[in-house]
């Protein structure tokens, strides 16, 4: 009898209390930076694509609904000839952003993406690259990588010393 | 047999082998650089130490090099020990403070050496905080992409290129920190193995340029074991496929036949398979649209069929089964070889000696043991490249066998080996009609006409054995160096003689059957090999049948008035004129091929064949072992292996045996029923049922990824993935994980073992041969009860005639073989038509290097630019065979010189 009494008082008092509920989607969900939602290509500062088509994020995909098609342009940098997330298979797990070497593939807070159409979620790579750099800034891969591409030659990477001459004998 | 304690437990190992093999022979994950298997130890990298202990008592031990270090009976070792384990993080430290951020972009990421070696020995952080030393790259050709900075100075490159296959064009530069490892100046590389740098190479410095066109990592392939289309020797491959292209050819271990290595034409020359001109859908000429499904050929097939009295053109270039389903669905007496009629008789001359000679033939491998070789009237670089890289290794080891036991050196010792043995080579001698690659290697080279070299056979095996014919009126020269090739012979434990079809002589083959039959006939285990022209030259030949020549009166004759050719260019087997006019004659011509060329222009009914990695099949190598390729990836429904289009003709037609056949295994059934002699190929591979823990082997690799987007642009629910029906490999990822036996590894992966280096764990003892024997079945023994009789045939003295040439044939490795021709890389190194005339010749005809000479052989006529040569035999001149703008013409020939000649520009066609 008390244990009821109790009941209803508590639920009485949720009444008065702030609440939880919000009227979506009149009224949007604040989500934390960190959600794992809708998937995203960014770029880096420069404004080039970051993907450089490594493979990783589809290797890491659990369900293998990520595949790609690696490609150069005339100046070596290499870019995805095709990238495509089937998103009604992802489990939005996020591997593939742990996976990706340059920060170009990442989860950002956004969920709607309900279709009536299931072949309406495979999506392509321009309706994934965004214009910005997303949640990491300042990032450059080709800045710390090796390989020369147009605009950045061998040595004129970070932390690069540049090109050896190999006619010299100078230590 | 020793026993070695590794970390305190007892194995049972050989002795003379180097502690870093027998530990990876065992199964142990010893980490390593600059050995390799087929180079030796030079103890360059000092990654592969591990802690040796004096005795029981020792418990504080000496770290070694195990690459160094040879096996003693009671050694006891720790790989595992802290110390050891803690230097070879170091080292891979040290060795990696140069080493770029780039293996997201590197195509060498997935199946590198230095990434499994790295996370083997956990170095995971770079402590290094300085900055890293660059270089500049080179451009190398078509084959290879050069990205220096990634180099870890372990030297294996230069070991292979120049000490293993003796190439010159690759070395070592600068000094200290500073090594760079290409070529003087940007160009080409010219070794005809430079391919396998990127396998050899332990990371991305020399990777593949043809996939980086496609670029697929090593996870993403869907791969299946397959043999090279591109010569007679049947090198073992691993093709690899995604989004419906090929991507790829590693090479696939075989002990006995290819090793480690694959030749440029066989790792380039897969690019046929994705080029413009394959015929991706059946043609039936007399429909509007002409390309049409498979159900409207084969109806228009059949009724072509129905309608005619049907002759069968085989080929060379098919596998056994699709020629033995040609050769039921027309009849025996109908099946005719493709082969132009010159070349059909020097095989069949070829499979006769094999099959009664005493010799045994060998395999690669055993050719690499050989102790003295004379090679006749071959220039294996360009027939049979691997077999020369097999030669120049045999020359390499002889004197290592003599002087290094007596110096107490094991032979793997690489550098010590090679100062002591210095540029000392092992007996080679070449009687050959003109300059080779090999030259710089033999005792002596004779250059001289087909006669001359066959003369010389003669002479050799008479010296060695009086019964053998001699030869008269041979100069004294010629007789002295007879004498000199007799006596190196005789002298050898395990001599080899190496000839083959290319010189178009049956003299010469006859010649070389004699001089191994002396051998044997003097208690000598010697060996004999023949290349061939084609990949499968030697199945065709041993399923019989009637020449080409046969064909083409059959249809002039009117016994016959349609014919079904399958896989086969004719105009590249006889003259235009005589194809073109056989080919008009026909009523319906029925061809089954996957490249368009000349010959399928003129087909009523084109059928879309698969190429090597759309079926599966057998195919018989120069060696008569029978191998299995299979298929890599599923078609599109149009195209489909040549025996399954026969096969479905021969149902709709209601042929009596045909029609009982399903699949694939009844067809090696019936082959193996008709012939009982080829009984060996049933064993080659599993039957398709096979299965273990009820399970099909996968041809992808258990990360491929992507398989529910790959073809969601098309539609987003997936497809049933394609059954096989005609072998124990799925198509996709699902299956057993263990190893597979031998003759059906897709790919070589290990656990930590990403590379191709993974391999060691597929291996009985590393560099030996595959757990459960290395693959194919050899169906050609020497029958010890046969009678040898000496072939008597000895040539008459070549006389050179006025007006006229006596034109051979010259082979090149890329622009002589029909498939690698259509591949991209390929053309790039395609040799501008000549032909190759001697000095004096030209000076007397007032030839000029590069002055065109007009000449006609037989009917057809010519005019390519001189290229003087010294040796070619004075009276002769050589013609390229095969390149794209020379007519074929049956070679050796006599060519009809006349500056007269009207040169009319033909119709050339180019695919």
């Amino acid at each position: 009898m008390f244990s009821l009494l109790r009941s209803m008082w508590l639920t009485f008092l949720h009444a008065f209390h702030k609440r939880d509920t919000i009227q979506y989607p009149e009224q949007k969900a604040i989500l934390p930076t960190r959600w794992r939602g809708r998937i995203v290509l960014s770029r880096d500062p420069d404004g080039g694509e970051r993907c450089v088509a490594c493979n990783l994020c589809a290797a890491a995909c659990p369900v293998d609904c990520i595949s790609l098609q690696a490609t150069e342009d005339e100046h070596g940098r290499r870019y995805p000839e095709f990238f495509r997330i089937n998103f009604s298979r992802c489990i939005f797990c996020g591997y593939c952003e742990d996976a990706c070497p340059t920060y170009a593939i990442q989860l950002v807070p956004d969920f709607e993406m309900g279709e009536y159409n299931r072949q309406n979620l495979v999506y392509e790579k321009k309706d994934l690259l965004i214009n910005g750099q997303g949640k990491y800034h300042g990032y450059n891969y080709y800045k710390v990588a090796g390989m020369a591409i147009g605009g950045k030659d061998k040595g004129e990477a970070e932390n690069e010393l540049p090109p050896v001459d190999v006619k010299s004998l100078i230590p | 047999m020793a026993t070695i304690y590794i970390d305190n437990t007892p194995f049972e190992v050989p002795t003379g082998k180097n502690l870093l093999e027998t530990c990876l022979t065992l199964g142990q994950d010893v980490p390593y650089f600059c050995w390799h298997p087929a180079m030796g130890s030079i103890g360059a990298c000092r990654q592969c130490a591990v802690k040796v202990y004096k005795d029981e008592n020792d418990t504080k031990g000496k770290l070694f090099m195990s690459c160094m270090e040879q096996v003693r009976d009671g050694m006891r070792i720790s790989i595992v020990d802290p110390e050891a384990k803690e230097f070879r993080a170091h080292i891979i430290g040290w060795l990696m403070t140069n080493h770029p951020h780039d293996c997201a972009v590197c195509d060498e990421g997935g199946s590198c050496h230095l990434q499994d070696m790295t996370v083997m020995t956990g170095h995971n952080y770079r402590s290094y905080t300085f900055d890293k030393r660059t270089y500049k790259n080179q451009y190398l050709g078509p084959f290879l992409n050069h990205e220096m900075n990634r180099c870890i100075q372990c030297y294996r490159c230069v070991r292979y290129y120049k000490d293993y296959a003796g190439g010159k064009d690759l070395d070592v530069f600068a000094a200290h920190n500073h090594l760079y490892f290409g070529r003087a100046e940007d160009g080409v590389l010219e070794s005809e193995f430079s391919g396998n740098l990127a396998e050899v190479c332990p990371t991305g410095v020399f990777t593949d340029k043809t996939l980086k066109q496609h670029y697929t990592r090593k996870w993403d392939l869907t791969m299946a074991p397959s043999v090279c289309h591109h010569c007679s020797l049947g090198c073992n491959i691993s093709a690899g496929e995604r989004y419906g292209t090929l991507r790829n050819i590693t090479n696939r271990y075989n002990g006995e036949v290819n090793g480690y290595f694959l030749c440029d034409r066989g790792r380039f020359g897969y690019e046929h398979v994705n080029s413009v001109s394959r015929i991706r859908k059946s043609l039936v000429r007399s429909n509007l649209p002409e390309a049409t499904d498979k159900y409207t050929a084969l109806q228009a097939a059949a009724q072509a069929m129905r309608q005619g009295r049907v002759i069968g053109i085989g080929s060379a270039r098919a596998s056994l089964e699709s020629n033995y389903m040609l050769k039921t669905l027309v009849g025996e007496d109908n099946f005719h070889h493709g082969v132009s009629d010159a070349e059909h008789d020097l095989i069949e001359l070829s499979l006769k000696i094999l099959k009664e000679s005493s010799a045994r033939t060998p395999s690669m491998r055993e050719v690499e043991k050989a102790d003295a070789v004379f090679i006749l009237g071959e220039d294996l670089t360009n027939t049979a490249p691997m077999l020369a890289l097999a030669v120049r290794q045999a020359v390499r080891q002889e004197p290592l066998l003599e002087q290094v036991s007596k110096a107490n050196i094991p032979v793997w010792q690489d550098a010590a080996v090679r100062e002591l043995v210095q540029s000392d080579t092992g007996p080679l001698f070449m009687a050959i009609p003109t300059i080779t690659k090999l030259d710089e290697l033999a005792t002596q080279t004779y250059f001289a006409d087909p006669d001359a070299i066959a003369r010389l056979g003669f002479a050799v095996a008479n010296i060695i054995y009086p019964e053998s014919p001699g030869v008269r009126g041979l100069k004294n020269e010629d007789m002295h160096l007879a004498q000199q090739i007799a006596d190196a012979l005789m002298k050898a434990k395990n001599p080899v003689i190496i000839s083959g079809t290319s010189a178009g002589s049956e003299a010469i083959l006859k010649a070389a059957a004699n001089i191994a039959n002396a051998l044997v006939a003097k208690e000598k285990t010697a060996g004999i090999v023949f290349t061939l022209p084609t990949s499968n030259s030697m199945g065709l030949a041993m399923l019989g049948g009637h020449r080409l020549q046969s064909a083409f009166e059959a249809i002039e004759n009117g016994y016959a008035d349609t014919v079904i050719i399958l896989e086969n260019d004719l105009y590249r087997q006889a003259g235009e004129g005589t194809v073109t006019n056989f080919l008009k004659s026909c009523k319906k011509v029925i061809v089954l091929d996957y490249l368009h060329n000349q010959t399928t222009e003129h087909a009523d009914v084109l059928l879309a064949a698969g190429a090597f990695s759309e079926a599966d099949g057998t195919l018989i190598n120069n060696e008569g072992r029978a191998q299995r390729f299979y298929q890599v990836h599923p078609t599109i429904e149009d195209i489909q292996e040549s025996w399954r289009w026969l096969g479905e003709l021969g149902t709709i037609v209601a042929h009596d045996q045909i029609s009982w056949w399903h699949g694939y295994d009844d067809i090696l059934s019936a082959i193996v029923k008709e012939h009982p002699e080829m009984e060996g190929i049933k064993m080659v591979t599993p039957p398709s049922d096979f299965r273990i823990a009820g399970q099909k082997i996968p041809r992808a690799p258990h990360r491929f990824s992507g398989r529910t987007a790959m073809r969601a642009n098309i539609n987003v629910s997936e497809p049933k993935p394609t059954e096989d029906p005609d072998s124990p490999l799925s198509y996709t990822m699902e299956g057993y994980r263990g190893q597979p036996p031998s003759a059906m590894i897709p790919f070589f992966w290990a656990p930590g073992w990403n590379s191709n280096q993974a391999v060691n764990k597929y291996q009985e003892e590393v560099g030996g041969h595959l757990k459960g024997g290395d693959p194919g079945i050899r169906l050609i023994e020497p029958d010890p009860e046969h009678k040898v009789s000496f072939s008597v045939a000895v040539p008459e003295k070549f006389e050179p005639m006025d007006g006229h040439l006596f034109i051979l044939p010259l082979h090149h490795i890329f622009g002589s073989e029909e498939l690698s021709n259509q591949s991209p890389p390929i053309q790039e190194r395609i040799p501008e038509p000549y032909i190759a005339v001697n000095t004096d010749d030209a000076l007397r005809m007032k030839l000029d290097e590069g002055q065109l000479m007009p000449f006609a052989i037989d009917g057809q006529l010519y005019q390519l630019p001189v290229k003087l040569s010294t040796t070619i035999a004075s009276g002769t001149a050589g013609l390229p065979v095969g390149l794209p703008g020379v007519p074929f013409a049956e070679l050796p020939a006599w060519a009809i010189l006349n500056r007269e000649l009207q040169w009319k520009p033909q119709h050339q066609t180019t695919y």
